[in-house]
């Protein structure tokens, strides 16, 4: 992997990055009050009189927000602090009502950990580890809308209270691929603890990136911070576009000042927000209404025991336990869901075929990643209908790894049974393929007596014609031919 | 530690409280004032002490994960948190146009 360096007047540059990436937690309440945190319902109706901040309400920490955060920390082999607190980030905003946020700045429920990113896809020993400094729970904000009055901003509290973990990276990335392959890879745990659900377009994930540069080898510079960058592309965006800025900014005998910046994603471009030298005044202080957070040995086994297999770990199991190839193992483990289907067929499969799981894990993994996606593709039928059940896939692959019908007629029964109402079971046994040799003789006879010309022309040397002949005689079986089995019997017939 | 004026401009600045020069100039020593009390503190001798931030001798009490468990403290009651807004409008609380 060559080094991304930006090309500039004065000679390379090198980009240096970090991230703060906001995730929402999974709860049904919010982190210090009974109220739901649900996705999309009516303005307001998601606050309590903790989240409106009434006077003399008094937050209670929900368990499962810091249960979750904990099993975070753990799946990057994090140090869990089991002293933490919560601290007041003091700040006036709309859509915060407290007139403060309450946070952990200086003893967060996590401390270090790490992940490990591929920046190749095809190459797993290009690995790099990315530093992971600390992850903290905190409250999100309300939500403004400012297009909606000629006069006023409205002020919805919905989100306001929710819980968010902080992550912040350490700045160890070097590139864009690098931050996206961070991001892309922090979201794929954070998918398999369940912690977050990782949907971006709904704010559940987003980044802050912060970017400096600086020539090869030489201190850090001044970084900025681009907010609330949501999704991987842009995040890759945004350390490009920003490091060139900076590069140009720097080479023109300016300075980069540090500040917040907003990406533009019409113009793919980073712009300052209000650079107030007060903006970052906090002024932290413990919150007086939170005692500290002790979490004893029971509460960290119980975490620790709840925690699934990880998404490095699965793949390798898939690889050397159910001799998948590596592009597989890594296709079937890229996304939770789509390790918890294969899984699922796969011990199906297994157990109505009588055999092992690493002797259907092939067959298995070849018709969830490449054969049934083209057929629901083209038929435009979403993963989730319940045509597209287990026992449907089961019911197909079985008969296919069996050798009753051929891999084309297992596609093409598979997309009838989709699309219109047909006894699968009786479908599949109408077409089983035969092995009998007395019915593949004769119908490559038949082939060949009627195709005299081109047995000729075969047997002068044009051997291509091969695939021609066992053409016509799956044609002439209606697919039911075992392949292998006419394939022996052609080559005996022409010699 | 003492503040000037600058200083308590500033702070009602940050909480966005507007507070005129006459009102500063008299807070500055009433501030002083009380800040030279909590000096008193300084004069005890903590090395080796725990900072503490807390004075009851027990940790944070947690909730269980249900929704609206409790209905002094979970949502569904936008009429109640809406009450005392000076504006309202289609479930929004109304406030002056903060765009930037």
């Amino acid at each position: 992997m060559s080094e991304y360096r930006i090309q500039g007047a004065t000679g390379e540059w090198e980009v240096v990055i970090g991230l703060e990436v906001h995730a929402q937690v999974t709860s049904n309440a919010k982190l210090f009050s009974g109220a739901a945190t649900a996705f999309g319902a009516e303005p307001n109706a998601q606050v309590s009189l903790v989240d409106a901040a009434m006077p003399g309400m008094l937050p209670v920490p929900n368990r499962e927000c810091i249960r979750q955060a904990v099993r975070t920390g753990m799946a990057i082999d994090a140090q869990i602090n089991k002293w933490s607190r919560f601290d007041r980030k003091n700040y006036f905003y709309a859509d915060l009502p407290q007139g403060y946020q309450i946070s952990q700045l200086y003893h967060p429920l996590v401390g270090e950990g790490a992940l490990e990113i591929q920046l190749d896809e095809k190459d797993p020993t290009s690995t790099k580890t990315i530093g992971i400094e600390r992850i903290h729970v905190e409250q999100d904000a309300g939500k403004l809308m400012h297009d909606q009055h000629p006069t006023m901003s409205y002020v919805d509290l919905n989100r306001s209270g929710v819980a968010l973990m902080e992550i912040v990276s350490r700045p160890d990335m070097r590139s864009p691929a690098e931050a996206g392959a961070y991001l892309a890879k922090l979201r794929q745990i954070l998918r398999y603890v369940g912690s977050c659900d990782g949907n971006m377009d709904q704010g559940s994930m987003r980044a802050d990136v912060n970017v400096s540069v600086r020539k090869p080898g030489a201190e850090f510079g001044t970084r900025t911070e681009t907010k609330n960058v949501n999704s991987v592309r842009f995040v890759m965006a945004v350390v490009e576009q920003e490091a060139k800025r900076q590069v140009a900014l720097i080479e023109d005998g300016g300075t980069v000042v540090q500040e917040t910046r907003l990406y533009d994603p019409d113009r793919n471009e980073t712009r300052s927000m209000r650079s107030k030298e007060d903006a970052h005044d906090y002024r932290y202080f413990p919150d007086p209404d939170l005692l500290p957070l002790v979490l004893d040995d029971a509460f960290l086994e119980e975490c620790r025991a709840s925690l699934p297999e990880l998404p490095d770990a699965k793949r390798q199991r898939y690889e050397a336990g159910l001799g998948l190839s590596p592009y597989n193992a890594a296709a079937l483990t890229a996304d939770v869901e789509t390790a918890r289907q294969f899984e699922a067929l796969l011990a199906s499969v297994a157990k109505a075929a009588g055999k092992g799981e690493a002797d259907v894990a092939k067959r298995v993994a070849n018709w969830l990643l490449s054969e049934r996606p083209g057929i629901l593709n083209a038929q435009n039928i979403p993963t989730d209908s319940p045509k597209n059940s287990i026992e449907a896939n089961t019911a197909i692959v079985v008969a296919t790894e069996a050798g009753t019908i051929s891999g084309s007629k297992a596609k093409e029964i598979f997309e009838r049974h989709l699309t219109s109402d047909i006894d699968l079971a009786a479908e599949i046994d109408s077409n089983k393929q035969t092995t009998d040799t007395g019915a593949i003789e004769a119908a490559v006879d038949a082939v060949l007596a009627a195709n005299a010309d081109k047995v000729e022309q075969y047997k002068g040397g044009k051997e291509a014609l091969f695939g021609f002949f066992v053409g016509q005689t799956m044609k002439a079986m209606q697919g039911k031919g075992n392949p292998q089995a006419v394939n022996q019997v052609l080559k005996a017939k022409l010699g | 530690m003492s503040v000037d004026t600058a200083t308590v401009a500033k702070i009602a600045s940050l909480a966005r409280i507007k507070v005129d020069e006459a009102a500063i100039e008299a807070m500055v020593p009433e501030l002083n004032g009380i800040l030279a009390w909590v000096e008193q503190l300084g004069e005890v001798d903590v090395t080796g002490v725990e900072p503490m931030t807390a004075v009851i001798p027990n940790t944070l009490r947690l909730r269980d994960d249900v929704v609206n468990a409790d209905p002094l403290t979970g949502g569904d009651i936008r009429d109640k948190v809406l009450a005392n807004a000076p504006a309202a409008e289609h479930g929004f609380f109304g406030v002056p146009k903060v765009i930037e």
